[in-house]
C-alpha cells in the first residue's frame, strides 16, 4: 500500500474552553472514499475544520501528502491541494453561480472541460449560471458547493454532510457526483449521516466517539455487521 | 462593617489598600492638608472625576460597552443645575430640581440610544453615541439663547455654599461656604462611589460581567442580555449626570468646554484604562493620578519645551498644547501592555 | 445526460414585494430630492442645494467606502479612519500651496495637473500611513472590538496631534485653482463649478469601484470575503493580504476625500477628519455595515438632507442626520442594505 494522503496523529483541538478533539488518530489512504462516521457532536465537523485549518490543533500533527501542515494557514493548505465543502455549504449568496465558480478556480481561469463535466453532473448550475447563489434552492446550493470543490483538481476533498436535508432524488445526484469524483482517482474524506449513501460510497471507515477515533476498518465489514453498527453508532443505521 | 460598606469588594492588595486609604484621607482633609484655592480645586475635581470615571467603568469595564456619550450625560447634569438656577433663581430647590431633572433626562436619553443600538450590535453603540454626543455638543453651542452658547452660563448658588458665607477659622483654615461646598462634593462623591461599588457586586453586576465574558452563553442561560446592557447604560448615564450636577454646583459655571468636549471624553477613557477596567478602584487611582498630572505635568512640559528651544521639532512636541499627543501615545501603550491597569497589576503582584 | 426532473424549476421566484424591498433604499434618494423640492419651493434654490448635497454626499461616500469594507472583511472597526481624512487634506493642500503658480494660472490644464499631483501625493501618504496603522495599531487587536475601538481612538488622537506639530496649530485657508472658482447659471440656479466637478468625479469613482467589484477576481474575493471570509480562505486565497490591500486603499480614498473636502470648504483643520467621522459613521450605519452600495446611498441621503435642512433651519442640520439615522434604524435595524453574513 502506498503512503496515505493524510495522517492525523494525536490531534487535539479546543474551541473556547471546550476540549473537543481529544487525540484523533486518522489515516486517509490515497484514492477512494474514507467515511468519517459517528453520532452527532462527537467531533466529526471539528476534525474536518482542523484539517483545513479553520481551527488550530492544540497538539498533535497533521501530515498531508508527506508534508507537515499542522501550523500552515488555511489558504496554504487549500493551495497544497485540499478542497473543503463545509457543512453549511459556504455559498457566497450575494455572488452569482458563475462568480462562485470563478472564485473556486483559485489557481487560474475555469477549465472549460471541467465545467462541462460539472454541468453534466449538475445541470441546474448551467440553467442558473448567472443567478445569485442566494436564490438557489437548498439542493442546488449543495450542488454548487460540491461543484466548487470540483472546479480544480484536488488531491483530497473534505466533504461535510453533502446530503443533509435533501430530497431522495437529489441525494442520488450527489452520490453520483461523488462517485464520479472518486472514479477520477481523488481521495475523499466524507462525513455522512445517511448510512445507505455511506455504504454505497465508502471504501474505508473511521468511527468517532467523544473526540477520538474508536474504530477503523473496511466499509464492507461494518455494513454487514448490524451488531457492530449498534455498538459504534447507537442504533442500526440500516433504519435510515 | 467596613467590608460591608465596600460591599465585600476588598482591594485585595496591600499596596492598593494603602494607596486608596491615602487618597481617601487626603481628599477628606484636603482643605486642611493642602490649603490654597488651587489645591482645593484639584481635590474637588478629583472627587468628581472619580465618580464620573467609576460610572463609566460600570459600562466599559463591567458591561463591555464602549460609549462616547459619557460627557454628554455629564453635561446634562451640569446644565440641569445651571438652567434651574438661572430660571428658578438662586436656592436649594433649584439645585435639587436641576439635579433630578438632569439625571432623569440622562437616563431617558440613554434608554433611547440603548434601544436603538444595543439590540443590534454592541459596536453600533460606540458609533451612535459618538454621533449623538457630537450633535448635542453642537446644538448646545448653537442654542445660545438658552445655554449661553460657547460662553456657557454663570449663575448663583445658595449663599451657604459660597466664600461669602463665613463661619470663622479652624486650624488656621477659614471655615466658609466654599469649604462646605467642598464637603458637599466630597460626601456626595463618596456616597455615589460606594453605591456603584454596591451595584457591581450585586447579582446584577455579576450578570453584567457574565455577559461581558460571553454574551451568547449568558443569553443561553436565560438572561435577556439587552435588558441588562440597557439597564447598565441608564444607570451609568444617571450617575454621570449626578457627577455633572455636583461639578456645576462646585464651579458655579457650565460651558461646552468644561462639560461636553470630546477631550474630556478622552480623559475619562484614559483614566479608566490606566486605573484598571472593571475594578471600580481603578477609577479612584486613574482619576487621582490623571488630574494631578494634568495640573502639574503641563507646567513641566512648558518648561521642557522652553529649555529645548534651539532643537528642531522637540520643542513643538513638548509644547503644553501637545498634551493630548502624549496622552494618546500613553493610551495606546496602556491598552496594549497594561490592559488590566494599575489595579490589575497590583493584584497580580500579590498573587505572584 | 440523464433527465433530472427534481432539480429543474425549483429556482425560487422573487415576489414583487421582495423586489420592492430590495430596491427601496435606491428609491430613497429620488424621494429625498422630491421632498426637498416640495419643502424649499423655489426651483433655483432647490437645484443649487441638490447639486451641493450630491457633491457632499459623493465626498462622504469616498471617505466612508474604505471604512465599511474594512469592517465587512475582517470585522475591524477603525475609529482612526478620520485621521486619514485630515492627513490627506493637509498633504494635498500643501502640494497645492507649493504649486501656487499652477493653481493661480487661468489655465485648466495647469490647474488640473496641480490638483492631480495633490491628490496623488495625498493618496500615497495616506495609503502608506494606512499600511503602518494596520501593522502597528490594528493588527495586535484583531477579534477584540473593545480594544479596537480604544486603540484606534488613540491612533486618531496621535495622528491629529502630529498634524499640529508638523503644520502648526492653526487652520489653513486656501482658494481653489483659478478655473474651478466661481459658478455658472443653469435654469436660473447658480451652480458652483467645483461642486459639479465633485459630483461627476464621485460618480466616476463609484462606477469604477463597481466595475472592480463585479469584473475583477480581486473584487470577487473582497465581496465573497465580506460574506464568508473563512470559505474564501478555504478556497486558497490569503484573505489577510486582501484585507491589508483594502485597508490601504480605503485609507488612500479617505485621503482623497480629505483633499476634495478641503477644496470644497476652502479651509482645513486637524480636527476636520474627526468631524467628518461623525457623518461617515452615520452613513456606514444607515447603509449597513460592510455594504458599499448602502454607504453610497446613505452618503447621498446625508448630503442632501444636510443641505436642505441647512437652508430651511440651519441649526438643525447635524441633528437632522441623527433623525435620519433613527428613522432608518427603526425601519431596518441592521441598516438599509445589510450584508448577509455567514454564521
Amino acid at each position: 500500500m502506498s503512503d496515505p494522503i493524510l495522517t492525523l496523529s494525536g490531534v487535539q483541538t479546543d474551541i473556547a474552553q471546550y476540549h473537543i478533539l481529544q487525540g484523533v488518530d486518522l489515516t486517509v489512504p490515497r484514492g477512494g472514499v474514507t467515511m468519517l462516521l459517528g453520532r452527532n457532536g462527537v467531533g466529526k465537523t471539528t476534525t474536518l475544520r482542523t484539517i483545513i485549518g479553520h481551527w488550530q490543533a492544540r497538539a498533535g500533527t497533521i501530515t498531508f501528502d508527506g508534508q507537515d501542515i499542522t501550523a500552515m494557514p488555511t489558504p496554504a493548505r487549500a493551495r497544497a491541494g485540499i478542497g473543503f465543502v463545509p457543512e453549511d455549504m459556504g455559498i457566497f449568496s450575494d455572488l452569482t453561480v458563475e462568480e462562485n465558480m470563478i472564485l473556486a478556480a483559485a489557481s487560474g481561469p475555469l477549465d472549460s472541460a471541467r465545467l462541462d463535466w460539472i454541468f453534466s453532473v449538475f445541470p441546474p448550475l448551467k440553467t442558473f449560471w448567472r443567478a445569485a447563489a442566494g436564490n438557489l434552492s437548498g439542493g442546488q446550493k449543495q450542488m454548487l458547493s460540491i461543484a466548487r470543490a470540483m472546479a480544480e483538481d484536488r488531491a483530497l476533498y473534505l466533504i461535510d454532510e453533502p446530503t443533509k436535508g435533501l430530497a431522495p432524488a437529489i441525494i442520488s445526484t450527489m452520490a453520483g457526483a461523488l462517485r464520479d469524483l472518486k472514479n477520477q482517482g481523488a481521495s475523499i474524506l466524507l462525513v455522512e449521516q445517511n448510512f445507505s449513501v455511506a455504504k454505497a460510497l465508502g471504501d474505508t471507515v473511521a468511527v468517532m466517539e467523544d473526540g477520538r477515533i474508536n474504530w477503523t476498518g473496511q466499509m464492507a465489514e461494518l455494513a454487514n455487521d448490524a451488531a457492530l453498527q449498534e455498538r459504534l453508532m447507537g442504533l442500526s443505521m440500516e433504519a435510515h | 462593617m467596613l467590608i460591608n460598606i465596600l460591599s465585600g469588594d476588598k482591594p485585595r492588595s496591600v499596596i492598593l489598600t494603602v494607596l486608596l486609604l491615602g487618597i481617601l484621607v487626603a481628599l477628606a482633609f484636603a482643605p486642611f492638608l493642602f490649603p490654597g484655592v488651587r489645591s482645593l480645586e484639584t481635590a474637588a475635581r478629583i472627587c468628581i472625576f472619580i465618580v464620573l470615571v467609576a460610572s463609566y467603568d460600570l459600562l466599559l469595564g463591567y458591561g463591555g460597552i464602549v460609549s462616547f456619550a459619557h460627557t454628554m450625560f455629564f453635561g446634562l447634569g451640569a446644565y440641569g443645575v445651571a438652567l434651574a438656577s438661572e430660571n428658578m433663581g438662586r436656592g436649594w430647590g433649584s439645585l435639587a430640581v436641576g439635579t433630578v431633572a438632569g439625571a432623569v433626562a440622562a437616563a431617558v436619553l440613554a434608554l433611547v440610544i440603548g434601544l436603538f443600538s444595543l439590540r443590534v450590535r454592541a459596536i453600533f453603540f460606540a458609533m451612535i453615541t459618538l454621533a449623538v454626543a457630537s450633535a448635542v455638543a453642537v446644538l448646545v453651542s448653537q442654542l445660545s439663547g438658552i445655554t449661553g452658547g460657547e460662553d456657557g452660563l454663570n449663575y448663583s448658588i445658595p449663599r451657604e455654599l459660597t466664600p461669602a458665607f463665613r463661619l470663622g477659622e479652624f486650624l488656621g483654615v477659614k471655615i466658609n461656604g466654599k469649604l462646605l461646598n467642598y464637603y458637599l462634593v466630597f460626601f456626595a462623591s463618596l456616597a455615589l462611589f460606594l453605591m456603584l461599588l454596591r451595584v457591581v457586586n450585586s447579582p446584577f453586576g455579576r450578570v453584567l460581567q457574565a455577559i461581558r465574558e460571553n454574551d451568547f452563553r449568558a443569553e443561553a442561560i436565560g438572561y435577556r442580555v439587552i435588558y441588562y446592557r440597557i439597564a447598565a447604560t441608564c444607570l451609568s448615564a444617571a450617575v454621570a449626570a449626578l457627577a455633572g450636577s455636583i461639578f456645576a454646583i462646585w464651579l458655579r459655571y457650565v460651558g461646552p468646554d468644561t462639560t461636553l468636549s470630546f477631550e474630556i471624553m478622552l480623559d475619562i477613557l484614559l483614566m479608566v484604562v490606566i486605573g484598571g477596567m472593571g475594578t471600580m478602584y481603578g477609577a479612584v487611582l486613574g482619576a487621582t493620578i490623571f488630574v494631578l498630572a494634568q495640573n502639574y505635568l503641563q507646567n513641566l512640559m512648558g518648561a521642557a519645551s522652553e529649555a529645548t528651544t534651539g532643537l528642531p521639532l522637540i520643542p513643538d512636541l513638548l509644547n503644553p498644547d501637545r498634551w493630548l499627543l502624549w496622552l494618546g501615545v500613553l493610551f495606546i501603550l496602556s491598552v496594549y501592555f497594561f490592559p488590566t491597569g494599575i489595579v490589575g497589576r497590583l493584584r497580580e503582584g500579590r498573587r505572584a | 445526460m440523464s433527465a433530472a426532473p427534481d432539480h429543474t424549476p425549483t429556482f425560487a421566484q422573487i415576489s414583487l414585494s421582495e423586489r420592492i424591498g430590495k430596491a427601496a433604499p435606491l428609491l430613497l434618494v429620488p424621494v429625498m430630492v422630491a421632498l426637498g423640492f416640495l419643502a424649499i419651493g423655489s426651483p433655483s434654490s432647490w437645484l443649487t442645494l441638490t447639486v451641493s448635497g450630491l457633491a457632499m454626499g459623493m465626498m462622504i461616500f469616498i471617505m466612508a467606502s474604505g471604512l465599511t469594507l474594512v469592517f465587512g472583511l475582517m470585522d475591524v472597526i477603525n475609529f482612526g479612519h478620520g485621521a486619514f481624512i485630515s492627513v490627506g487634506a493637509f498633504v494635498g493642500i500643501s502640494v497645492l500651496l507649493v504649486l501656487g503658480s499652477w493653481t493661480g494660472a487661468p489655465s485648466l490644464a495647469l490647474n488640473v495637473a496641480a490638483v492631480m499631483l495633490a491628490v496623488i501625493a495625498a493618496m500615497i501618504i495616506t495609503g502608506a500611513l494606512g499600511w503602518a496603522f494596520e501593522r502597528v495599531i490594528v493588527r495586535p487587536v484583531y477579534g477584540a472590538h473593545l480594544k479596537q475601538i480604544l486603540v484606534t481612538v488613540g491612533g486618531l488622537i496621535v495622528i491629529e496631534q502630529m498634524i499640529h506639530v508638523i503644520w502648526g496649530p492653526d487652520e489653513i485657508f486656501l482658494t481653489r485653482p483659478e478655473t474651478l472658482k466661481g459658478a455658472f447659471t443653469f435654469a436660473g440656479a447658480a451652480i458652483e463649478k467645483y461642486r459639479l466637478l465633485a459630483v461627476v468625479f464621485g460618480l466616476v469613482l463609484f462606477v469604477a469601484m463597481r466595475l472592480v467589484f463585479k469584473r475583477t477576481k480581486i473584487g470577487l474575493i473582497v465581496r465573497a470575503g465580506v460574506q464568508n471570509g473563512e470559505m474564501v480562505q478555504a478556497l486558497g486565497y490569503r484573505l489577510r493580504l486582501v484585507f491589508i490591500g483594502v485597508f490601504i486603499a480605503g485609507s488612500a480614498l479617505a485621503g482623497l476625500g480629505g483633499v476634495m473636502w478641503g477644496l470644497y470648504q476652502e479651509v482645513i483643520t486637524a480636527g476636520m477628519g474627526e468631524e467628518m467621522m461623525i457623518l461617515v459613521f452615520i452613513v456606514v450605519i444607515i447603509g449597513g455595515l460592510g455594504s458599499v452600495e448602502g454607504a453610497f446611498i446613505g452618503a447621498l441621503l446625508v448630503g442632501l438632507l444636510q443641505n436642505y435642512i441647512a437652508f430651511l433651519e440651519p441649526k438643525l442640520a447635524l441633528v437632522s442626520n441623527i433623525a435620519l439615522m433613527t428613522a432608518v434604524l427603526m425601519w431596518r435595524p441592521q441598516g438599509m442594505m445589510p450584508v448577509v453574513k455567514a454564521k
